[in-house]
């Protein structure tokens, strides 16, 4: 059997109904795009015209990649383990839904939202300082490539916080353990993107791409593990 | 109706020497048996017997340790098991709603994963056949214990499929809804669908099962149900009469289709007999004819709670399905 596009569409559909509808959620995708947005612009309205100059070397906007670093595995860490908690895995695994249709259904509905709030949050810092912060200091700040890299790096990022996050999800036993070991698991992303913002890590074109590699082949990596950890009987009788 | 390969005389559900273990422990164990096309089939057993975990194994959820079975007319293997998924619906114990979506919502998700042509017919229909139309728009949170099992009935039939497997599906209901249930079963059975039924309700396995199974880990016994009642426990008539028989011995001794009588205290005596239908009548004459006053004659009247109770009473509740999730 294949794929069906269809099938995937359901669940996708199905998620993103059941997330707006859960207040913790909605919540949670929120304030930590909030929390991201009001750090990089504090420093940056107060930043001097004459600071322009040391600019130039700092990317204090790479910071805001920390949002689809951490959103996405709230989602993600719910997915299945949300499913056994509320008894509503096995209806669904007892149709012809195919496990790759489950996870991508699953994976697609994270990213989508985790995405629009991470370029919508990244859009309004734009504007902001663009309207608000010193001409000087925007025109050194708002540079193509880092936009660039914003906007290629989020899906890359997202997905692979998705495939954490799911990855936990599908062995948790509990919500909040898997949502907690999922922030936990998005660290190491979150400091990579702050040691760059903070130019401890020098971006270059080079290293962009490197990671870019490295993170395209997480992503496929990730699937693959996660569609190892997803045991339909162990998840159904809770044994094996 | 399209079962493959075997024609359709094929049963729709044949099981042989299957068995599931979960490590050491003995989830269900070499049961065979058949289910032919259009039956209601009720499996019977106490907790922890492996009725769900029989129910998940044939619906392809869980894999079995050994043994062989053919579902729909597609042979239990993992390659086959999206297959078989799409010519059966399985309706656990528990409804497994999404509570923040609407009942529609719900349908829509499912029609979607069976992929049914006009959906909306679909689940219009289903709603129809479970007295839920007028709540499409509910929210699932919002509705009651049985109508949420209602749902999920309603859910289970969008695929039409061809065996629907039914775990405990009038548990927590009320009698009326249970009564529905039970009248859409029927109807069921008479559209073909084979139903596969796991319940508690021993009455309810007699009232609506062509053929019952009693499960205890083992399969322990199969048959129609008065096949089964017949098989345990002997035939009898209860004879009463006004006044004690003076010589009961010369009433009852010789009557055809009477193979023995006993006194059953007072003026009621018990005969063991081989045909109810030609030992009732001749019981009746000879005691008319010593005289006596007749106050009743009739069968025994034996349930398939005795048969259930007579097989697994005695039995100790099996543990490793209970502890693998079965209910």
């Amino acid at each position: 059997m294949s794929v069906s596009i269809r099938r995937i569409r359901a669940i996708v559909r199905k998620e993103l109904r059941e997330y707006r509808r859960t207040p913790s959620i909605v919540v949670a995708m929120g304030i930590i795009p909030l929390i991201f947005l009001v750090q990089p612009l504090v420093v940056v309205f107060g930043l001097p015209a004459s600071s322009s100059g040391q600019l130039a070397h700092a990317h204090v906007l790479l910071y805001l990649l920390g949002i689809p670093a951490l959103t996405p595995v709230l989602i993600a860490a719910y997915a299945v383990v949300g499913e056994r908690r509320q008894d509503t895995l096995e209806p669904v695994l007892a149709t012809p839904v195919l496990r790759e249709e489950f996870l991508l259904g699953k994976a697609l509905a994270a990213l989508v939202p985790s995405a629009a709030v991470a370029y919508t949050v990244y859009a309004l810092c734009i504007v902001f300082v663009a309207l608000f912060a010193d001409p000087a200091v925007a025109s050194a700040l708002l540079r193509w490539p880092q936009i660039l890299a914003q906007v290629l790096f989020t899906p890359l990022i997202a997905a692979w916080s998705i495939w954490v996050g799911m990855a936990i999800s599908a062995k948790a036993g509990d919500i909040r353990v898997a949502q907690q070991l999922g922030m936990l698991a998005g660290i190491p992303m979150i400091a990579l993107t702050s040691l760059t913002a903070l130019d401890v890590i020098h971006p270059t074109l080079g290293r962009a791409l490197g990671l870019a590699a490295v993170l395209l082949l997480l992503d496929a990596l990730g699937w693959r593990i996660v569609s190892a950890a997803f045991d339909r009987e162990r998840l159904i009788t809770g044994t094996r | 109706m399209d079962y493959e390969d075997h024609g359709t005389r094929s049963p729709a559900l044949s099981v042989h020497g299957l068995s599931k273990r979960f490590g050491d422990r003995v989830a269900f164990e070499d049961i065979s048996f058949e289910v032919g096309i259009g039956e209601v089939f009720g499996f019977l057993g106490p907790n922890g017997a492996g009725k769900t975990t029989t129910v998940r194994t044939l619906g392809t959820l869980i894999a079995p340790t050994s043994g062989s079975a053919v579902v729909a007319g597609i042979p239990l293997t993992p390659e086959n098991a999206a297959r078989i998924r799409r010519r059966i619906s399985i309706m656990p114990e528990s409804p497994g709603l999404y509570l923040r979506l609407s009942v529609a919502e719900n349908l829509e998700c499912f029609a979607d994963l069976y992929q049914v042509s006009n959906p909306r017919e679909r689940m219009e229909g289903a709603l129809k056949a479970v007295n839920l139309a007028d709540r499409a728009q509910d929210v699932c949170a919002s509705l009651s214990k049985g109508m949420r099992q209602r749902v999920a009935l309603a859910r289970a039939l969008l695929g039409d499929p061809q065996i629907l497997f039914l775990d405990e599906p009038t548990a927590g209901l009320d009698p009326v809804a249970a009564r529905d249930v039970h009248e859409l079963i029927d109807r069921l059975r008479r559209r073909g669908v084979t139903v596969f039924l796991t319940t508690h309700r021993l009455e309810e396995a007699e009232r609506l099962c062509d053929h019952v199974a009693i499960l205890n880990t083992t399969l322990r016994t199969i048959g129609r149900p008065d096949e089964l009642r017949d098989r345990l426990f002997a035939k009898t008539l209860a004879v009463t009469t006004r006044a004690p028989l003076p010589d009961p011995g010369r009433v009852f001794a010789g009557l055809p289709a009477v193979e023995r009588w006993h006194p059953d205290g007072g003026c009621a005596y018990r005969l063991t007999v081989t045909d109810p239908a030609v030992a009732a009548p001749a019981a009746t004459r000879a005691l008319v004819a010593a005289g006596a006053d007749v106050l009743s004659i009739s069968p025994s009247n034996h349930s398939l709670e005795d048969v259930y109770l007579r097989l697994v009473g005695a039995d100790a509740p099996a543990g490793a399905g209970e502890e693998a999730g079965e209910r």
